[in-house]
């Protein structure tokens, strides 16, 4: 009787967040994928009526989408290798006895913790500015020539500026990983007379593989929507257009929502794969 | 002789961690630095590093010229607002998940995690629709509630984990001593949950503060929070490092002093569990 009557009132108690959840999926996503079906311009003449595939067709095979694709693949791809080689590098060294451990840690934290439009603004103009930029500073003193950051090396500094930003989760994740590794385990390898890089190599590493998975997932889920980055340094010129920023370009800036919204659907299938992958680690972690 | 070894060891691994430390620092540092400054020094070259004239003017500019007060409190009625709204809301949910588990709780849990992933700028558009219709654009309503649905289901998750770490045995014993479901959750959960509580409203503070999405999209002048103040100094006139090191010092601190206090409940809020 107790439990009946406990079970409907924690039904009762999760309606709210459930309902809400509810709603903000699906009523967006329904618009999105109406949209989608349409040719639709605000500016221009509003809703035209169906058209059926068309706006799928269109963005993918628009001169725009391949470049897109590209950049948002290099982005993404170099994010992720740059955080985690120097995440997995840094969690081991922080892992070691120093002085003023905590102060380092914070130290490396601190990048994670500023807003996207400040990293991205100081970055492209405090360092990466060929003129009064630190960098152009550091290479005039070198003799060479100032390098135009944003438009020559465009994604190299979008690259730069993210994984500075990423660098400390994957580090304090690695961290927090490494440091629930077993410490007998590594003494017995060590007594057992096992070179520093197997030791990394047969037991850290395969106990870091579940962060290290996790790492990339969340990663990547957060990296595809980068925003403010672009939006405040390149506005998606010089091949910096994510498809992210294509979408937001379609829809807002040229006010063809159709198409855009016909994008909008690409990126959800695209972070629902990714997607998938997550929840079953952290599915298989709620049963545990 | 061992010790000898590791307390050479403990220098080598302090002086590479403090280096790299610093270069990771240092961006965030510079920022502060030229914050003091004038405009003519915050672009001398070579640079100046920390012996100039220290100045306050930055930052009085700064307010008078962009009423930078205003974004200030815009930031923290949405960023405030938004979480204690999302928790007054995950907090029930959380809890019957935690305490009442059914043979569905854990497809919810999953299915709230995967509306989380949904990428902002596929629903950017019926959002900005919805928001005219309701007369919500550039109102920091507008902005308080849809900070609150992307971060509710990282706020039901965290909750969840810290309620799990609560022993049921508890709750059988104040149910023994005659306790009903109100005082239970009163003067038996309330009090446990506490810090677990106050950890998520942290971090998801933390979140909201910084999100740059949806806060530069659906405001323009009344409702724009400090991401959007910032995002102003992406078209500038004249010099204007010194201005936007003050700007941006203003606009992080009070996160980084936070995020400071939140290091752990990183981990856990944003790995939903999986990495503790």
């Amino acid at each position: 009787m107790a439990t009946k009557h406990s079970r409907s009132a924690a039904r009762l108690m999760m309606a709210p967040a459930v309902i809400l959840l509810l709603g903000w999926m699906l009523v967006p996503l329904t618009m999105t994928l109406y949209f989608s079906f349409k040719r639709y311009l605000p500016m221009r003449g509003g809703d035209q009526g169906w058209v059926g595939f068309e706006n799928y067709v269109r963005f993918v095979t628009s001169t725009a989408f391949w470049p897109s694709v590209q950049a948002t693949l290099i982005i993404v791809g170099s994010v992720l290798v740059i955080t985690v080689a120097f995440g997995v590098l840094l969690a081991l060294l922080l892992d070691q006895p120093m002085w003023g451990q905590g102060i380092v840690r914070i130290l490396v934290i601190a990048p994670f913790f500023v807003m996207p439009t400040v990293s991205a603004l100081v970055w492209k103009n405090m360092f990466m500015d060929p003129v009064n930029g630190l960098f152009a500073h550091l290479w005039k003193f070198f003799g060479a020539a100032p390098i135009e950051w944003l438009s020559q090396a465009s994604l190299t500094s979008i690259v730069i500026i993210v994984s500075w930003q990423w660098l400390p989760f994957a580090t304090l994740i690695l961290l927090t990983a490494i440091q629930s590794l077993d410490s007998e385990q590594l003494e017995a390898a060590e007594m057992d007379g096992a070179p520093p890089l197997s030791r990394f190599g047969f037991i850290i590493l395969p106990h870091l593989a579940r962060a290290i998975t996790i790492v990339v997932l969340i990663q990547t889920i957060f990296l595809l929507a980068i925003f403010a980055e672009i939006f405040v340094t390149t506005q998606g010129s010089f091949g910096t257009r994510t498809l992210t920023y294509l979408i937001y370009q379609r829809v807002l800036e040229s006010q063809n929502v159709g198409l855009g919204s016909a994008g909008g659907i690409y990126a959800v299938i695209l972070a629902n794969i990714v997607a998938i992958f997550l929840m079953r680690i952290v599915g298989k972690n709620l049963d545990a | 002789m061992a010790r000898a070894v590791t307390q050479k060891r403990k220098m080598i691994n302090t002086a590479l961690a403090w280096t790299i430390g610093l270069l990771i620092f240092f961006p965030i540092l510079w920022t502060i630095l030229t914050s003091f400054k004038t405009e003519a020094t915050a672009i001398a070259d070579p640079p100046v590093f920390l012996f100039f004239d220290w100045t306050l003017e930055n930052y009085s500019v700064v307010q008078e010229r962009s009423n930078y007060m205003q974004f200030l409190w815009n930031s923290i009625i949405i960023a405030g607002g938004s979480t204690i709204l999302g928790v007054i809301i995950a907090v029930p949910a959380a809890w019957s998940m935690a305490f009442v588990p059914s043979r569905r709780t854990k497809d919810i849990l999953l299915w709230m995690l995967s509306t989380k992933m949904l990428p902002a700028v596929g629903v950017l558009y019926p959002i900005y629709l919805l928001f005219i219709e309701l007369g919500l654009l550039d109102t920091r309503v507008g902005l308080t509630v849809v900070l609150m649905l992307i971060n509710l289901p990282i706020i039901v998750w965290m909750l969840y984990t810290y309620f799990r770490e609560i022993p049921g045995e508890i709750l059988e014993a104040a149910r023994m001593d005659g306790a009903g479901l109100r005082e239970e959750i009163l003067y038996v959960l309330t009090p446990m949950a506490v810090p677990g509580i106050a950890s998520t409203l942290l971090l998801n503070f933390i979140l909201a503060w910084n999100e740059a999405f949806w806060t530069l999209n659906l405001t323009a002048a009344k409702a724009a929070p400090l991401t959007a103040f910032i995002a102003s100094y992406s078209s500038p006139e004249g010099l204007f490092y010194a201005k936007l090191s003050a700007a941006s010092t203003m606009a992080i601190a009070p996160i980084l002093i936070l995020g400071w206090f939140s290091q752990k409940q990183l981990v856990r809020g944003l790995t939903f569990g999986a990495v503790k």
